[in-house]
């Protein structure tokens, strides 16, 4: 009986604020889509950062024979590379220097021919990869740091050093990526914020006409003894409901969002396939959270309406 | 049953208090009319004992608990033991009277089992059996406030308020709407019933409070309605 009579309750009165329910489904779908989608873009920035950071910091680029007096590109040749390639015994020297150094991690040595199909496998089917040969590339040091942040340490000792060609903070370029994604981010949680007001809102005054336009039967409910819970839970259940779909619209939109930008559509797996993006999983784990955020915000936001609008 | 010890109740922005220094006792099982004119405290007298308000000073015992020290959460409880009814009837009009009935049990929780038992029972001490299935829009004043008495007594409760329940009724139907009021206090509820109608009261000669700007002025057991009002 009591099930069933709040149940139909909440039918009664879902219908009743048929525009206004819409209202708020649409306005908590996108609040909680944008939420959701800044979580998977924070996960993106910090999945990119583990692939690159984990891989090197640093990288010390060696001169190449090309560098000395021109080069094939004619690009003019850097003061510490004049005297042309380096040579073996440099090249031993900046290694046991790099061990030595305590910040150092892990020293990778890249060959010419490594560094070229590196090339190759990023920038495949691009009309500079086609004519580009083997001995064109530079070798070069890859160096993993203990603390990526001590990068100054490795630059001050051997830039500028004979055969070193330039010496490179791999983070300087990825920063620049990731202060754009955490522009984004911060944009969407701002829109989020603010479509997360108009949710509650609406759901205040949702709450507010249900419970003005229900005010007969609260005030028989108050006066033959109906516990505050009683006469609450409708209301509750109502904006829980509303709250709820509106959670399930925005798990669709994000999983929509995940195919339409990564697979179909933009097809950025495909166009970027240098960056490593999140997975299926990544956009499921984030799910439950939004459903039970979708619940459990619209149903608070009501509790507090009613405080304000049904006396108990 | 009920007890006032020097009540007293002001409403903020009002000079004038609602209530100033009232004291009395409505024992178990009376018939108590309530008179005075508009303004007199009436309501606030009504409101009081039905906690929707609390007094200012003084103490307010209803069915033996002090009303200040109630708790919220308990009051839902005190109520189920009163039984109310209004000028207006206040009936859900898309509901049946059957179904009107029925609401107050379901809301506090009785088992289905009960409510099908207690709802045409009450309807037929009302005087309203065979009616289960009309709509409030479709019955007559006199019927309407029947239902709003069963309503206020399918919960059997000690203590029935009544707040001018003839006031929208010709005086025929005002006869009949006291004769339940009557049938039901002969059952052992006690009844407090506020009311303007002079006619009822001269012939119920029941106890009679009046109160005049918020102060009790008599207090007569088997008592008239007075003659300046």
């Amino acid at each position: 009986m009591r099930a069933q009579f709040v149940l139909s309750e909440i039918g009664v009165g879902l219908r009743r604020n048929l525009t206004m329910t819409f209202a708020v489904i649409v306005s908590v779908a996108l609040s909680l889509a944008l939420f959701g989608g800044a979580l998977l873009m924070r996960e993106q920035v910090g999945a990119m950062k583990d692939f690159w950071y984990d891989k090197v910091n640093v990288t010390i680029y060696l001169c190449s024979k090309n560098d000395a007096g021109g080069g094939a590109a004619g690009a003019p040749a850097s003061g510490s590379c004049a005297k042309g390639a380096i040579t073996p015994a440099q090249k031993d020297e900046i290694k046991a220097d790099l061990n030595d150094l305590p910040v150092v991690e892990k020293v990778y040595f890249e060959t010419a021919d490594e560094a070229y199909k590196h090339y190759k496998e990023l920038y495949g089917d691009s009309a500079i990869a086609s004519i580009i040969t083997p001995d064109q590339m530079q070798e070069s040091y890859r160096i993993k740091l203990k603390d990526p942040e001590k990068y100054q340490v490795v630059s001050t000792a051997f830039a500028g050093r004979a055969g070193v060609h330039s010496v490179q903070d791999q983070r300087e370029e990825l920063e620049t990526l990731f202060q754009m994604m955490r522009g984004m981010n911060v944009a969407a949680l701002c829109v989020m914020a603010l479509m997360l007001v108009i949710a509650l809102l609406l759901i205040v005054n949702t709450v507010r006409v249900s419970a003005f336009s229900r005010r007969r039967e609260t005030g028989i409910m108050r006066l033959v003894g109906a516990s505050s819970f009683y006469i609450q839970m409708p209301f509750i259940m109502e904006a829980a409901v509303a709250g709820l779909l509106g959670g399930v619209v925005a798990c669709g939109l994000l999983l929509t969002g995940r195919y339409f930008l990564i697979d179909g559509g933009l097809k950025l797996e495909e166009t970027m396939p240098v960056v490593n993006f999140i997975g299926w999983d990544a956009v499921v784990s984030v799910l439950p959270l939004v459903l039970v955020i979708g619940l459990l915000m619209p149903s608070l936001a009501a509790l507090v309406a009613l405080r304000k609008y049904l006396k108990v | 049953m009920i007890r006032f010890d020097n009540v007293s109740k002001s409403y903020p922005k009002q000079n004038r208090p609602a209530l100033r220094d009232v004291s009395l006792e409505i024992e178990k099982g009376e018939f108590v009319f309530l008179v005075g004119s508009s303004g007199s405290g009436k309501s606030t007298f009504l409101r009081l004992i039905l906690r929707e308000e609390r007094a200012s000073h003084g103490m307010v015992h209803v069915l033996g608990k002090d009303l200040a020290r109630l708790s919220n959460w308990k009051v839902p409880q005190m109520r189920r033991q009163l039984g109310t009814v209004f000028q207006d009837f206040r009936l859900l009009p898309n509901k049946t009277v059957a179904q009107n009935v029925a609401f107050a049990q379901e809301v506090i929780g009785k088992p289905r089992g009960e409510i099908r038992k207690a709802v045409p029972q009450v309807l037929d001490l009302v005087g309203l059996g065979g009616k289960e299935d009309r709509m409030p829009g479709e019955l007559s004043g006199g019927e309407q406030q029947r239902v709003a008495i069963a309503r206020a007594f399918v919960n059997r409760p000690m203590l029935l308020i009544a707040d001018e329940p003839t006031g929208n009724l010709d005086p025929q139907t005002s006869v009949g709407i006291m004769k339940l009021l009557d049938r039901i206090n002969r059952t052992g509820t006690t009844v407090v019933m506020a009311t303007h109608d002079q006619n009822i009261v001269d012939q119920m000669r029941k106890r009679v409070i009046e109160l005049e700007k918020g102060r009790l002025v008599r207090d007569q057991a088997r008592g008239v309605y007075g003659y300046q009002h």
